[in-house]
């Protein structure tokens, strides 16, 4: 019962996000919105495996993390540099 | 629940999909493509084909978003205005779709077990593959024992395309100057 409610609240989620993605007036808004669909999907494969007595999608809900962090780190270095084979004249003071 | 969870991602998949057709700016598309890709993916693994669904996964979310980007930054960020004569292209989609969709009534039924498919090799690939190639997982054995020639083959065709496309683009960067730090002088020159 438990997980099912978990599963429906974020099938809600993402339905609200997807709005956002449509709809949202800016840019931000959008890849805001590419990202927290990727979180969700991985929150939705681990609550569904154990819904659905398959835990062991725990695994490729790791995989898809690292997957989600490629795209949002292209996109955002595209909008930061206008081009994704960027390469600073030098390093950046950290 | 399987059903209802997958009635709910197809829905959302449907809701973007329409959203990507209407949509006129291309990097709200790309972004569109992007969540189409994860959602995708999970639909996938609800209907338990977890390594097409990670294929999904890295290459639609991860790897053609990137490239779509960098398309992005050749071209310009907008859709022109569609043109004026729609119904020449909408009367085609409508006569090819409506035969698809004619076609699919001479199709099996799903999941029927006396398809053709179901009834060709299929069966050996269950029986023998364990004791012919000794890999537990029948998808695995197919593809990198039985099909191994097949595999070998996509891999050296999605080799070329790779190399091809960074040529296409390294030659756009070079006419433009904007690396003059790492062409020689003659390179310059073509």
């Amino acid at each position: 019962m438990m997980f099912l409610m978990a599963t429906i609240a974020i099938l809600i989620a993402m339905a609200l996000v997807v709005v956002r993605a449509i709809r949202g007036p800016t840019v931000f808004d959008r890849v805001l919105a590419g990202n927290v669909i990727g979180t969700l999907a991985i929150l939705l494969l681990a609550v569904v495996g154990f819904l659905l007595g398959r835990p062991e999608w725990l695994d490729i809900a790791l995989t898809y993390g690292l997957l989600n962090l490629i795209s949002t780190l292209a996109v955002l270095k595209f909008f930061r540099h206008g081009d994704l084979a960027f390469v600073p004249k030098e390093p950046p003071k950290l | 629940m399987e059903a209802y969870i997958l009635m709910a991602l197809l829905l959302l998949l449907t809701i973007v999909t329409i959203a990507i057709v209407f949509q006129r700016s291309l990097f709200a598309v790309v972004i569109l493509a992007g969540i189409y890709s994860f959602l995708m993916a999970t639909a996938m693994i609800v209907l338990d084909a977890v390594d097409v669904a990670m294929t999904e996964a890295a290459v639609g979310a991860g790897v053609a978003t990137v490239f779509f980007l960098a398309s992005l930054h050749l071209t310009r960020a907008r859709e022109y205005p569609r043109p004026r004569a729609v119904w020449l292209p909408l009367f085609v989609a409508g006569v090819v779709g409506a035969a698809l969709i004619g076609g699919t009534y001479d199709l099996p039924l799903f999941g029927s077990a006396a398809s053709p498919i179901h009834q060709h090799i299929a069966p050996h690939y269950l029986n023998e593959s364990m004791g012919e190639t000794g890999v537990p997982n029948v998808v695995t054995a197919v593809l990198a024992d039985y099909r191994s020639i097949d595999t070998l083959g996509e891999t050296t065709v999605i080799f070329t395309a790779g190399i091809g496309i960074m040529v296409l683009l390294r030659g756009r960067r070079r006419r433009r100057g904007e690396d003059k730090d790492d062409v020689d002088p003659g390179a310059r020159e073509t």
